[in-house]
């Protein structure tokens, strides 16, 4: 049980960090994406497969996962900045799919279906950190994971860069007629959503010891936003506890032995019946939108 | 005086909609040059065109005699807003558009996105709240519980925060009572006449709009029918009946 315990904040550390990456993306920026899971697999894979084809280890296939996702987010995010809402919406959920669809058909690279197995151990100074017999260290690592990428998610909620995200999401002409770039900052969020969804797949990915595409699908997607929104957008402090209540719901019919009774189609059901209560009665979330006092730098330190 | 802003025969479409056609219009600096039309009529298209948000399909815009938009650009050579914007040209879009849910401090924080030094930006934000008081004693609210009047200030004083040479206005009188409209006028020749801002303003309220500018234009279905001193259209019949109720 107690492991049980450890393995759902585990994946509450995993998932903040996926969840913080859409924040950027939606709850800064303002725009509605739906492939987290499909940065989240470049990631993880990126680890799979260079540390079990090529011998690297975990710190240096690390850079490697956070660079594509990101490289990848640029490249999603390019094409589609034109588009707005729904539109936007559909087309990354494609581009989700689409990544899931050449892991599982690439069968020389990713091994189809099957996914890549035994992959090798985070080492930290020598010391293995086994996610199994030891699954406190692991989640200490994901904690100093998390806590990083909060901080540096803090510092750009209060820099430029933030407020002109702020500013694209309030009133896109209204913003690029005070001077603000809208391309280059969409763009941004884009690349940094996708690549701190890279490192999330790199931890995931050190933390099953295997990958395969069946964990990489939409609903991931769908589970990382409802965080976002349930929590409360542009608000990171917010989208972690979001992300501890989603996975608490997640694990609930196994923690309490109930696998056998509720459909398996449980967790959906709920998830969407979150979304639409949270709409109705709480739009900005349980701990709603935080208020950046915006300073500058040299204005702070005064 | 020279030309500030010169739009030159341009023409804009949506799919087989002509929106504007052969418009051409010349700013000169230091006037209130003002644009009054019916609804449809293209006005607004012509601002967004002149900050580069629409496309032109003939004719070009040139600002300082330097080329802004041109039909002959490809799209990626085209320059975007923010560069438009950079360039000293501010837009008080219509409607408002303030980020609501930002206070009046930020946003006149975000009209000074462009401006690096933090002394200018106090100095320039005391000088808004000086100008329109009531900001001043809102600089910490919510904007969206602004009142409508408020609100147009502050679209305005966040514009005027980048220091622009010419100031384009899209329809600042909209849905506002005509008192608050006349308060907002005197507030853009103040502008005008102390700043040393050219003001480009987009109006249908044709009688406010001619009171208080050098020059105007008539603009019906796309095409600018008559052209001339603001006081000389005031007198011109056909303005008369058409725009200022006989």
């Amino acid at each position: 049980m107690f492991n049980f315990i450890i393995l759902i904040f585990i994946y509450t550390a995993i998932y903040s960090l996926l969840a913080m990456g859409q924040n950027v993306i939606t709850g800064y920026t303002g725009m509605l994406s739906l492939c987290q899971a499909g940065f989240f697999a470049i990631g993880s894979y990126a680890t799979a497969l260079l540390s079990v084809k090529c011998g690297w280890n975990f710190w240096a296939t690390l850079p490697v996962s956070i660079g594509l996702s990101a490289l990848f987010g640029l490249l999603i995010g390019l094409p589609t900045l034109r588009l707005k809402g729904d539109y936007l919406c559909i087309a990354t959920l494609g581009f989700g799919e689409i990544v899931r669809n050449i892991l599982i058909n690439w069968m020389s690279l990713t091994n189809g279906p099957n996914g890549v197995q035994r992959i090798p151990m985070v080492k930290i100074f020598g010391f293995a950190i086994n996610p199994r017999s030891r699954n406190w260290q692991y989640l200490i690592f994901c904690v100093i994971w998390v806590l990083v990428c909060y901080l540096l998610f803090e510092r750009l909620a209060r820099s430029r860069m933030g407020r002109a995200m702020e500013a694209i999401r309030e009133d896109e002409i209204a913003a690029a007629s005070n001077g603000i770039n809208v391309t280059k900052y969409k763009v941004a969020a884009f690349m940094l959503g996708a690549g701190v969804a890279g490192l999330a797949g790199s931890l995931q990915a050190e933390l099953i010891l295997s990958v395969m595409p069946s964990t990489y699908t939409f609903m991931l997607s769908v589970m990382v936003l409802c965080m976002v929104v349930l929590g409360g957008m542009g608000n990171f402090k917010a989208v972690i506890f979001g992300a501890f209540i989603i996975e608490v719901i997640d694990y609930l019919p196994k923690m309490l032995g109930l696998t056998s009774v509720l459909p398996p189609q449980f967790k959906q059901i709920l998830f969407g019946l979150i979304l639409v209560v949270m709409m109705i009665c709480r739009p900005q979330g349980i701990l709603g939108r935080q208020n950046n006092a915006f300073k500058r730098p040299r204005e702070a330190a005064k | 005086m020279s030309d500030l802003l010169t739009i030159n025969d341009i023409g804009v479409s949506y799919g087989n909609i002509k929106a504007l056609q052969h418009v051409s219009m010349h700013v000169a600096e230091g006037d209130i040059v003002c644009l009054i039309g019916a609804n449809g009529a293209g006005k607004s298209t012509l601002l967004k065109s002149i900050v580069g948000q629409e496309p032109l399909v003939s004719g070009s815009i040139s600002y300082k005699g330097e080329p802004i938009a041109d039909s002959e650009w490809p799209h990626h050579k085209r320059i975007t807003t923010d560069k438009i914007a950079a360039k000293g040209i501010s837009l008080v879009p219509e409607g408002r558009r303030v980020f609501s849910g930002m206070t009046v401090e930020e946003n006149l924080d975000m009209g000074a996105f462009l401006v690096d030094d933090e002394r200018v930006i106090q100095k320039r934000k005391e000088e808004m709240y000086d100008f329109f008081p009531i900001l001043g004693a809102r600089r910490k609210q919510k904007t969206r519980s602004l009142s409508g009047g408020e609100q147009q200030m502050m679209a305005i004083s966040r514009a005027l925060m980048s220091d622009p040479k010419l100031l384009l206005l899209d329809e600042p009188g909209l849905g506002l009572a005509p008192l608050v409209v006349r308060d907002i006028f005197d507030k853009i020749k103040l502008i005008n006449e102390e700043r040393k801002v050219t003001v480009f303003v987009v109006e249908q309220n044709a009688r406010m709009a001619l009171k208080y500018s050098t020059n105007g234009y008539v603009m019906e279905n796309g095409k600018i029918v008559l052209a001339d001193k603001s006081s000389e259209l005031l007198a011109n019949e056909r303005v008369k009946s058409a725009y200022l109720g006989g």
